[in-house]
């Protein structure tokens, strides 16, 4: 629980989040520059105190992530006071995530909301009236409510890391009576139940991070389905997204000819559209077919976009689809309202109720976007400011809990080579604290922290 | 001599001393020969001599974690590891089995040796004086302490005091549906300093423990029981002794059966411990047979040994059957046991429960915060167990002596000794029960080891004065084998032909090509003694306890690297010093729990701070800004 207050490596992204022209991962401690050198294929010679180099960064496989101008900033004339260093990547979602995470796999820490200004403040950096203001800020917060990190997550999370620690506590307690109490008349410890327990952690953990909505849809995009009976407007909609994106990925590894998949690029959030051939086909075909293929593809989106004739009205066909919804993973788009209206949006409502309604003329380009900002709300789950976004906020859990995950990896890799127990202890005992960190119960509450949050994540 | 003039007339004014140690058990003993060999004239009380550095529970010194403050007492140059070489009935290195870190030494002493030679060393001590006396008052002028008062209408002056009463005070034993006033062992109970202590404004709360009956060793069938040796090498407590011979006298183990739960079960309610009687707090990490009963009704059985209680007496102690259950209870199910079918009971089990100090009202130096020059240790804590004891009672003779001298005072971090995990948990976390030590209450416990206690703490113990010259000449030889050790270790190679057939010998691999004795040394199957058979230019001077050393470093080396880096931040917020006379209450950005707990504790740093219950991270980084915002605020003033 101490690792908070002292000066560790930190890194986070520090330019808004969306997509934008550059985005700027900044780290800071005395680590920066090593956790540089690992990613950056430039030697530390060429590096100039303060000046922008050119290179770029290049994942452990040595495949290059991004093109990028990296600058060392270092101690203590800096924005904290401690070693700086700022990779320029090329914007957009993916490349900026994937070398926040290659710098986090090297050692640093997701920094805590506004904790490079705590740390300018505590090294010197920030002047006293600031500090006041600081101070103030805390003042006014200090009572109120403060298990913010237990607010963020969802309760069924908060109860799987529960669940997680309390596996974890049981093979603590056999760790610890067994070095403790040697004399006692106790079931003797084995390397064989320890490395039962431990898989059995691991592989909760690992379900965990799988199931993390973020970090599902960072690593392979938001699954949207776009459906509907034929000759709504899907393979226009469809068309239209295509033509007004730019595509990141063409070829999504593991899937067959039959149902191809595209990735999007929305406004930085990767969104892959499932069966975008399936689209076009069901134009063509009977209405059976359209059903039945509605079905397939909403089974495996995150997100589905039911497409409607606002001419033709609510006919069997989509009262059939509409049976495979869920209301609350659901856009509809109520198509060609150039033409005659011939249903309302109060009708479509009392088909499924709460689900989003978007009306639009994809053929006169009329809405489209309004669709695109109906799926980044989605991702921001409602979050929209872009200091506070859901996405950064999960992404610390993802790193305590693939940091956990770690640890208890090492614990592993330890009793597989039969170490001694205390030793093996440490590192479960470690994977303990980080989860604890997740929900809150060894980092209670950290009002400062929030107060320094209304300052832009990564300053 | 400082009584007011009304008074003078109802005290024996009998002399000043420095320091007056309240108490002769294993803190007391431990306080008063730190006290007095840093120089300070120095007096220990006791209501009865027969109770000096006395063992009224089990007959055995160490353990998992009380091992490890027993060598670290012995590093600073207190007695405890020495005494204990010297009246041991049998040696054990626990835990051989797992690492380094956790190995702790246990030796079963004889009761009356390790009194009579602990006695003796205090009789002889220069500096210090020992009395039997009971001290009723204390005399406090102010907010400091000038003197004590006794039994007898004698009064001393001092200028401080290490209270170290034990069980004894407000004692009360419960037996039964009977229960009386007394110490420990049937001595006389210490009543009316209770009081007095009381009147001077401290809060004391109520702890309680218990202890198994005595038995005579000729009443026990031996063959129904599993005999426990020593080990056949003898490892010795104390730095100062290489190695120590003796026939050691075996324990013995049984268990106890489904009949022996029975009859207890069927006399709960005679149990004073759930008849209501007792209100003290017991230790769950030792629970009396009939909470072991009661809390874990499915187990068949309960191991117990049978332990010597010395080589001048035919008593033997029963360790794990502790009870408050009555007498005739006590004797139907001792009687069910496998081979206590027909034991003679000398000394029944009893509970005694005893008043002590809430540890958050000490200061880190163990100095109480509200009358200057008091410090307290041992049971009185709130602590359990001799180790605890002797440890705290070490520390506060320490800094009774400083503070006597107007030196700053020793404190031991938590990366620094078990001493500091014991001091810091107790005055710094919530105690509900008294404490004891364990390995797991130690944060960086492959740092703080039992074999290099030494290596640790005896330049500390040396710079305050207390560490000997022989001891300090011993350590400083020590370190230099044990360096040069390593060195030449790593410089040393050996190829195939000289080591494949010892290798074979010792089920490890044969070798591809030269390699150090390093290198072979971190090979879990070899030690340091084997290797020696391939080592021939091994110089004879490394004594066991440098072996020991040797070995672990070498062996843990990664390992013991890592968590130095752990230890180097963990320091950076201890020494984030805070001031200690700072009124919390008036720092409105810090919630209302933090605040009466940070007035209550007064931390010495953020990094203590951090580890008070109901001090969140918030509060910490209100902390950390409200003082970096007065320290610049200061420094504009400049």
């Amino acid at each position: 629980m101490d690792y908070k207050f002292t000066e560790d490596t930190i890194a986070a992204i520090a330019t808004p989040f969306g997509e934008g022209g550059i985005g700027i991962i900044r780290i800071s401690g005395e680590e920066s520059e090593r956790i540089l050198y690992e990613i950056f294929k430039r030697k530390p010679e060429v590096m100039e105190d303060r000046k922008m180099t050119y290179g770029h960064i290049v994942g452990d496989d040595g495949r290059k992530i991004d093109e990028v101008l990296a600058v060392v900033m270092r101690a203590p004339r800096t924005y904290t006071g401690e070693d700086v260093v700022e990779i320029d990547c090329h914007g957009g979602i993916v490349p900026l995530q994937k070398t926040l995470e290659l710098v986090l796999s090297k050692g640093a820490r997701l920094a805590e909301k506004g904790e490079f200004t705590k740390r300018a403040f505590l090294n010197g950096r920030i002047d006293l009236s600031q500090a006041e203001a600081v101070m103030d800020l805390v003042k006014a917060k200090a009572d109120k409510t403060y298990d913010v990190a237990l607010d963020q997550l969802e309760g069924a999370v908060s109860r799987r890391i529960r669940d997680i620690r309390s596996d974890i506590m049981d093979i603590l307690v056999d760790l610890t009576v067994n070095i403790d109490y040697p004399d006692e008349d106790i079931e003797i410890e084995t390397y064989s139940k320890l490395d039962t327990g431990l898989s059995n952690v691991k592989e909760k953990i690992s379900k965990l991070i799988e199931s993390s909505q973020t970090g599902k849809i960072i690593s392979e995009g938001l699954k949207v389905a776009i459906v509907g009976k034929p000759n709504v407007g899907k393979s226009s909609l469809l068309n239209s997204l295509l033509k007004e994106t730019r595509a990141i990925v063409t070829d999504v590894p593991g899937t067959t000819r039959d149902t191809i998949e595209e990735t999007l690029n929305v406004k930085g959030i990767p969104v892959v559209l499932i069966d975008t051939a399936g689209i076009r086909e069901t134009e063509d075909r009977v209405e059976s077919i359209g059903i039945e293929k509605s079905k397939e593809s909403l089974n495996k989106a995150d997100l589905a976009i039911f497409v409607m004739d606002a001419n033709s009205g609510v006919d069997d066909i989509d009262r059939g689809i509409i049976e495979y919804l869920d209301p609350k993973k659901t856009i509809v788009v109520l198509n060609k309202m150039d033409l005659d209206v011939r249903v309302s949006s109060k009708e479509i409502s009392a088909l499924l109720p709460s689900a989003e309604i978007i009306e639009t003329s994809i053929k006169n380009d009329e809405g489209v976007d309004l669709i695109e900002n109906a799926i980044v709300s989605r991702v921001y789950k409602g979050e929209a400011k872009q200091e506070d976004s859901a996405i950064i906020t999960n992404a610390r859990h993802k790193n305590l809990l693939e940091k956990a995950g770690a640890s208890i990896d090492d614990a592993m890799e330890l009793s597989g080579r039969e170490e001694p127990f205390e030793i093996i202890e440490i590192e479960v005992n470690d994977a303990y604290e980080t989860l604890g960190e997740i929900i809150g119960e060894t980092v209670q509450d950290d009002i400062l922290n929030e107060v320094f949050s209304r300052f832009c994540l990564g300053k | 001599m400082s009584l007011e003039e009304s008074e003078k007339n109802k005290y024996n004014y009998l002399g000043d001393y420095d320091v007056i140690v309240i108490g002769a058990g294993h803190a007391g003993c431990e306080a008063a020969l730190a006290s007095a060999r840093m120089g300070h004239k120095t007096m220990m009380f006791s209501i009865n001599l027969e109770a000096v550095a006395m063992m009224p529970c089990n007959p055995a010194v160490g353990g998992t974690g009380k091992g490890h403050l027993v060598r670290e007492i012995d590093a600073l140059g207190g007695e405890m590891g020495i005494n204990t070489d010297k009246a041991f009935l049998q040696m054990k290195m626990l835990n051989t089995s797992k690492g380094p870190a956790v190995h702790s030494l246990r030796a079963q002493a004889d009761k009356w040796q390790y009194h009579i030679e602990m006695k003796r060393t205090i009789e002889r001590q220069e500096n210090l004086d020992m009395k039997q006396q009971e001290v009723v008052d204390i005399d406090v002028k102010d907010g400091k302490i000038c003197g004590v008062m006794t039994r007898t209408h004698a009064y001393y002056g001092c200028k401080a005091i290490v209270i170290a009463t034990g069980t004894f005070l407000r004692g009360k034993i419960f037996i039964g549906d009977s229960n009386f006033q007394s110490g420990p062992n049937g001595l006389a109970p210490s009543v009316l300093f209770a009081d007095s202590l009381k009147a001077h404004g401290m809060k004391l709360r109520r702890f309680k423990t218990g202890t198994p009956a005595r038995a005579l060793k000729d009443t026990f069938n031996y063959d129904e029981m599993i005999e426990q040796d020593g080990d056949e090498k003898i490892v010795p407590f104390s730095f100062m002794d290489d190695s120590l011979v003796k026939d050691q006298i075996p324990c013995w183990l049984t268990y106890t059966n489904e009949e022996t739960h029975k009859i207890i079960r069927d006399n709960f309610q005679r149990s004073a411990l759930f008849g209501g009687e007792i209100e003290g707090v017991g230790p769950r990490y030792c629970p009396s047979i009939e909470d072991k009963v009661k809390r874990f009704p499915d187990r068949k059985r309960h191991q117990l040994f049978v332990e010597p209680e010395g080589v001048h007496t035919d008593e033997m102690y029963i360790q794990g059957m502790s009870t408050s259950l009555p007498e005739d209870v006590q004797r139907d199910f001792y009687h069910t046991i496998k081979g206590l079918e027909n034991i003679y009971i000398t000394r029944p089990a009893y509970a005694i429960e005893y008043d002590c100090i809430n540890p958050h009202d000490l200061k880190l130096n163990l100095e109480y915060k509200y009358i200057d020059g008091i410090f307290c240790a041992g049971q009185f804590n709130g602590s359990s167990g001799y180790e605890e004891a002797a440890a705290q009672g070490l520390m506060a003779g320490i800094n009774a002596a400083l503070y006597v001298s107007g030196k700053d005072p020793f404190i031991l971090d938590r990366s620094e000794a078990y001493i500091g995990v014991l001091i810091d948990d107790l005055v710094t976390k919530e105690n509900s029960e008294p404490y004891r030590i364990m390995t797991s209450r130690a944060e960086y416990r492959l740092v703080l080891r039992q074999d290099n206690a030494d290596t640790r703490l005896t330049q500390k113990g040396y710079d305050i004065g207390l560490v000997s010259e022989e001891r300090y000449q011993k350590y400083l030889k020590k370190k230099a084998v044990v360096e040069r050790e390593l060195k030449r270790l790593n410089e040393v190679t050996v190829g195939p032909k000289d080591a494949d057939e010892f290798l074979e010998a010792h089920g490890s691999s044969k070798l591809q090509h030269r390699v150090s004795l390093m290198e072979l040394l971190k090979r879990p199957e070899l030690t340091y003694s084997d290797l020696a058979e391939i080592d021939p230019e091994r110089p004879n001077d490394v004594t066991f306890h440098a072996m020991e050393e040797i070995e672990v470093r070498v062996k843990y080396e990664g390992y013991i690297t890592k968590q130095m880096s752990r230890v180097a931040r963990f320091k950076k917020l201890e020494n984030k010093k805070l001031p200690q006379d700072f009124d919390y209450s008036s720092l409105d950005g810090l919630r209302i729990e933090a605040r009466q707990k940070l007035d209550q504790i007064k931390p010495m740093s953020i990094g203590q701070a951090s580890r008070i219950a109901g001090v969140s991270p918030a509060d910490i980084n209100v902390l950390l800004i409200y003082f970096e915002k007065v320290r610049r605020e200061k420094k504009n003033e400049r």
